[in-house]
This record gives C-alpha cells, sequence and structure tokens, in this order.
C-alpha cells in the first residue's frame, strides 16, 4: 500500500500535468492566431513568394514564367547591375549613417539643456520625423535644381551647371544631403531619448572631479549611449539600404547610373530589370540576405562593447 | 585637510528659498554632519559648498579662499553621491582613476594611487570588476575610493549610506570613522538619518525650512537642545513637549525626554496608560497626561504597568522653550 500509493498520486499527477498541458497549448495556439495570422498573410507569404519568384524569369506582364532554377540569385549577385547598385547603396550608406548619427548626436547634446526655448530648438530639429520623403525630397530638388533652386544659384559653379543632381560626381551626395536631412529627426529623438536616461549625477561626478565638457562627453556621455547608437545605426542602414523615393524624385537614378541603388534597380522606372519580376525578385531577396547580415555584422560586433546598464 | 566657511548662503528655485541665509564655520579635521528632514536644503547647502550650485547670495570660503565663483575643480573637494555615481561602463579600477586622468596624471603613478586607495578600503580582489557585479556596500567602497584617491580639502558626502540595508550602513558608519581619522581630513556628511549623525559626527547642523536651527557636537545637540525642533528631531522616541501650563505652573513649553520620566504611583502628576511596547531592551509606555500624549522609556527589568491603568509620573532633566519662538530658554533650573 505504501509503495503503490505515491506511484497512483504520481501517475494522477501526471496525467492532470499532461491535461493542463494540452489546455495551455489550445489558449496559447488561440491567442497567438491573430498575430500569426498577419504575420504569415502579409510577411511570410509574400517573402517565400518573392523567395521562388527570385527563380523565374518573366515576361514584362508577368503571366508567363518559367523557372530558371536557384543559380539565378548566384547569376543576379554577379550581374554588373547588382554590383554597380550595390556599391551604389553602399556608398549612400556610408555618407548617410555615420553623418547622420553625428548630426543627431550633436543637435541632441546641444538642446539637451534646461534652458528657456530650448523645447522650441527640440520642436525644430525633430520635425523632419513628421515630413514624408515625397515631400523632403521635393524640397531638396527645388532648393538643388539649376533652373529654380536657390542654393544652386548661392553655390554657382558645378551646383549651376549642370546641377548637383545631374553630376555624376556629386549626384549621389545630393542625394545623400536628403536624405540625412529626412532622417534626422528620428535620430534626434532618438538620442535625446538616450540622453535623458543618463543619470545626472554621473556628469556632476565628473564635473566635480574637474572633467572638462568634452571629457564629460567622451567618459560619459558616449558611453552610456551606447545602445542608443547601435540601435540608430542598425536602424538607419536598413533605411539606407531600402531608401527609394529620394532617388525616384531626385535623379531617377542618374546619370548614367550613379544613383542607381538597389531599390531603384528593384523598382525604378528607369531599372533595366523593370520588366522582369523573377530579376526583381531575386534583387529584392538578396537585399534582404545584406540586410541581414549587415545588422548581425553590427549588432555581434559591437554589442560587446555597448553598455546595457546595471 | 582645509576648513570651510559659510557666510549668509541663500540659494532660491523659482522663488522658493531651499537654503535661508545660513553662516557655518566648519573646522579643519570635523566630521560635520548637516542634519535634517527631506526638503531641508541640507543636500543644496552640500552642493554649494562642492561648487554644482551657486549660491544665490553669500559666500563660500574654503582655508581662507573665498571660492563661491570659482569651478569645483579648482576648490578640491571630492563629492560621494547618494547613487554613489559609478560609471557603469568604467571597471572599479577606472572608476576610481578617473579623478586622477582627468587632472592629466600619468597611467603609472595612477594605477599605483588607484591600487593604494583600493587596497585601504579592502577592493583589490574587485579592481577589474563593472560596479554591477558589485553589492551596494562594495560600490559605495569604490564611491569612497574614488573620492580618496586623489587627497582632496574637503569630502562631500550626500547621503552615502541610504541605499544599504540596515547591517550593513551600521558596519559603514563605523568604516567611515575610522577613515575620517586616518585620512585626518574634513569631512561634509548630508543624511537626514540622526543615528548617522549621533554616530559620526564630530559636529552636526541641524537644519529645517533652509535654515540652520543648531549646531553643536551630538552630545551637545542631545542634551541641549535649541528648539523644539530639534528637540523633537533628535533622539528617538522623540522628546515629549508638554504645553504651558500641562506639566508644572509656568507659561513656556517644558521638553523632557522619554528617558527622563519615572513611574511613581506616590507621584502628585498622575498619567493613564494608553498602550505598552515591549522591546526587550526598554519598555516604551504611551500614557496621556495633562492632556498630551507622552512616551516613557523604562528599563527592560522595571516593573511595567498595564494599559488603562493610572499612574503617577516623575519628571526629571527638564527643557523649557518659549511658546512663539520655540527657542530654548536657558534657566537654572533645565540644567
Amino acid at each position: 500500500m505504501t509503495r503503490r500509493g505515491p506511484s497512483r498520486v504520481s501517475s494522477h499527477a501526471h496525467g492532470r500535468s499532461h491535461g493542463r498541458a494540452r489546455r495551455d497549448w489550445g489558449l496559447a495556439a488561440a491567442l497567438l492566431a491573430p498575430s500569426l495570422s498577419i504575420l504569415g498573410v502579409f510577411v511570410l507569404y509574400p517573402l517565400g513568394r518573392a523567395i521562388l519568384l527570385g527563380r523565374q524569369r518573366c515576361d514584362p506582364s508577368g503571366d508567363n514564367c518559367r523557372t530558371n532554377g536557384w543559380h539565378q540569385y548566384v547569376d543576379v549577385f554577379r550581374s554588373r547591375e547588382f554590383q554597380q547598385a550595390f556599391g551604389v547603396t553602399f556608398r549612400f550608406a556610408l555618407m548617410t549613417v555615420p553623418i547622420g548619427l553625428v548630426l543627431g548626436v550633436a543637435l541632441a547634446v546641444l538642446v539637451d539643456k534646461q534652458l528657456r526655448g530650448m523645447g522650441a530648438f527640440r520642436t525644430i530639429f525633430s520635425s523632419t520625423v513628421a515630413t514624408s520623403v515625397a515631400v523632403a525630397s521635393l524640397m531638396w530638388f527645388f532648393l538643388l535644381e539649376p533652373s529654380v533652386g536657390v542654393l544652386a544659384d548661392w553655390i554657382g559653379g558645378t551646383a549651376k551647371n549642370p546641377g548637383l543632381l545631374h553630376s555624376e560626381g556629386t549626384a549621389l551626395w545630393a542625394v545623400a544631403v536628403s536624405s540625412i536631412w529626412a532622417n534626422l529627426g528620428f535620430t534626434f529623438i532618438v538620442v535625446t531619448a538616450g540622453l535623458q536616461g543618463i543619470p545626472a549625477d554621473l556628469y556632476e561626478s565628473a564635473y566635480v572631479d574637474g572633467a572638462s565638457g568634452w571629457m564629460r562627453f567622451s567618459n560619459v556621455t558616449f558611453p552610456m549611449l551606447g545602445p542608443t547608437l547601435l540601435f540608430a545605426s542598425v536602424v538607419l542602414t536598413g533605411r539606407a539600404f531600402q531608401s527609394y523615393g529620394e532617388f525616384d524624385l531626385l535623379t531617377g537614378g542618374g546619370p548614367n547610373g550613379s544613383t542607381t541603388s538597389l531599390t531603384y534597380l528593384i523598382y525604378g522606372n528607369n531599372s533595366l530589370i523593370k520588366n522582369d519580376q523573377g530579376l526583381q525578385s531575386a534583387s529584392a531577396v538578396l537585399l534582404f540576405i545584406v540586410l541581414l547580415a549587415l545588422a548581425l555584422l553590427q549588432i555581434r560586433g559591437v554589442e560587446k562593447r555597448v553598455h546595457y546598464g546595471n | 585637510m582645509a576648513s570651510v566657511r559659510l557666510e549668509s548662503i541663500c540659494k532660491t528655485f523659482d522663488g522658493v528659498a531651499a537654503v535661508d541665509d545660513v553662516s557655518l564655520e566648519i573646522h579643519d579635521h570635523d566630521f560635520m554632519v548637516l542634519l535634517g528632514p527631506s526638503g531641508c536644503g541640507k543636500s543644496t547647502l552640500l552642493r554649494v559648498i562642492s561648487g554644482l550650485e551657486e549660491p544665490t547670495s553669500g559666500d563660500v570660503f574654503i582655508g581662507d579662499v573665498l571660492v563661491t565663483d570659482v569651478e569645483p575643480k579648482q576648490r578640491d573637494v571630492a563629492m560621494v553621491f547618494q547613487s554613489y555615481a559609478l560609471y557603469p561602463h568604467k571597471t572599479v579600477q577606472a572608476n576610481i582613476e578617473f579623478p586622477l586622468k582627468v587632472r592629466g596624471i600619468a597611467t603609472k603613478d595612477r594605477a599605483a594611487r588607484a591600487a593604494e586607495a583600493a587596497e585601504s578600503l579592502g577592493l583589490t580582489e574587485y579592481l577589474h570588476r563593472k560596479p554591477a557585479q558589485l553589492s551596494g556596500g562594495q560600490r559605495q567602497r569604490v564611491a569612497l575610493a574614488r573620492a580618496i584617491v586623489r587627497q582632496p580639502a574637503v569630502f562631500c558626502m550626500d547621503e552615502p549610506l541610504s541605499n544599504l540595508d540596515a547591517k550593513l550602513r551600521g558596519e559603514t558608519r563605523a568604516e567611515l570613522v575610522a577613515l575620517h581619522q586616518r585620512l585626518a581630513s574634513t569631512f561634509v556628511y548630508v543624511t537626514h538619518d540622526q543615528v548617522e549623525a549621533m554616530t559620526m559626527a564630530t559636529r552636526m547642523a541641524v537644519m529645517s525650512r533652509g535654515r540652520l536651527e543648531q549646531v553643536g557636537t551630538p552630545a551637545e545637540v542631545y542634551a541641549r537642545p535649541g528648539s523644539v525642533f530639534v528637540a523633537q528631531f533628535i533622539g528617538m522616541p522623540p522628546m515629549n513637549i508638554f504645553p504651558a501650563g500641562a506639566v508644572e505652573a509656568s507659561d513656556v513649553l517644558v521638553g523632557v525626554r522619554p528617558e527622563h520620566i519615572a513611574v511613581d504611583d506616590a507621584a502628585p502628576l498622575r498619567a493613564t496608560v494608553s498602550h505598552v511596547e515591549q522591546l526587550g531592551h526598554e519598555t516604551l509606555v504611551h500614557c496621556r497626561v495633562g492632556g498630551v500624549n507622552a512616551v516613557v522609556r523604562l528599563d527592560s527589568d522595571a516593573p511595567v504597568p498595564a494599559a488603562h491603568s493610572e499612574v503617577g509620573l516623575v519628571l526629571s532633566n527638564r527643557h523649557h522653550f518659549d511658546p512663539v519662538t520655540t527657542k530654548r530658554i536657558d534657566t537654572a533650573g533645565d540644567r
């Protein structure tokens, strides 16, 4: 009796926990179903379709596609057009991300003071976050276009003829300036939030110890902003690689493909592959892989040096 | 090693006076505790001394040098914050070395002095850890090591023990006293905890509502409180304050500490016991006397009166206070 008692209890308990686990799974599935269905319909299914479509070549109508095999991905990656667009996109990211981060941090640090009127500056600096790419691009177009642009008149030289947007040497920089401006509000807000999370007594301690403004920035502000800067750099890199509106509205991928980014190669009106959904899909999937690899590299490479607090 | 002199210091924030006309002399080698309830201006006063706040009016002298408009760096003060303010991304060693680094001291000298400071506070084995990997007490010691490493003239400490548990607080109090004696330096220490003030201070300044209530040694302040506020702020349970005419035929307030009241059934001053708290080492008898509540402290071996019973009380060591100003009135009988 004494030996069977506990085993009966144990088998009962086992059966109960089994039934409870089944019920928990049912409840979990029911709760997850709405988000899973949205994820499936709007993310996973299109991603799967795009991956499959990337193996195909299609006619301009997209109705007739034939399978070309997985090696199409390799062919697209090795193609001159993809490599050139990848180079343009990479240079664009190298221009926009560091400059955008430096400007965002500089502006946020400048207005991170309890002084009268700082609220107005915070509003101004963060306002570009509410400006669409289309509006920002049109604004910069009107500033830079030689026939109507104010800046073109002021700067003169190449800016006037043929115009910064029309010269192979300056077009990518001109688009980058527009993009940096448009993304500045986002970086400013994120860094401002990061700054507000730094305890004031760290600064006061450094101040009493005799640290100069630069030492307080380099020993307190910058390291304490690590997680914020990592987040902002991953997001800005993603945005740079996915930028499309600026290229379409400001340069249309030109002149001579000098601003044909990966996204413009995929979607753009002047793109060589605009009539082949298969090649467009292959390029889009390759862009996805590149972005994934870059984000992982950034996070893995920097994370160990980033301090996440206590 | 220096004295600190505050002359008529006022500090207002948006028209509200945090510190109101405070003059205070802190002697060389003093362990001066600024004591008072939250919002009394003690931390603001400490920040004025350290240079983190500029006084609205008045002057600060360190030694004989007027430093009112001098940057903290030139004042030669070190500050220990309530939160310790350790740099979470730096190791213990880098934290301790930081004040030396900003002064441009060579790496080798920095390391030697940091090691010395760490050793004096028992931190040698933690030098390569980050603050997050330390206990509260160890972090507090790192903050102290960072303060002592550059041998400042004055140490300013803003409630450095308030984040520690009761046991550790007791141990650290003793360590701070030993540190003060070893360094033979001037400490200015802010706390709202009267036990810290009584056990560590060589002199204490009691503050209330931005003003200085009384300055003296802990024994002086306890034995001869300068006002009703001080009398009730120092001592636990606080001093009993009886209104004029309640326990003696006079027109002044009468203060008696709980340990200076004895129970004697034959005494003419009658009281009704409300309830009794037996704490093991002592017994607190709460009673109603002369229309006010009073607390009597009895030794643990004294007979305990029953609740709701009537007892007689004998008052000794009476203190007298002006009913209008609430300031102490010195009479021959209150000593």
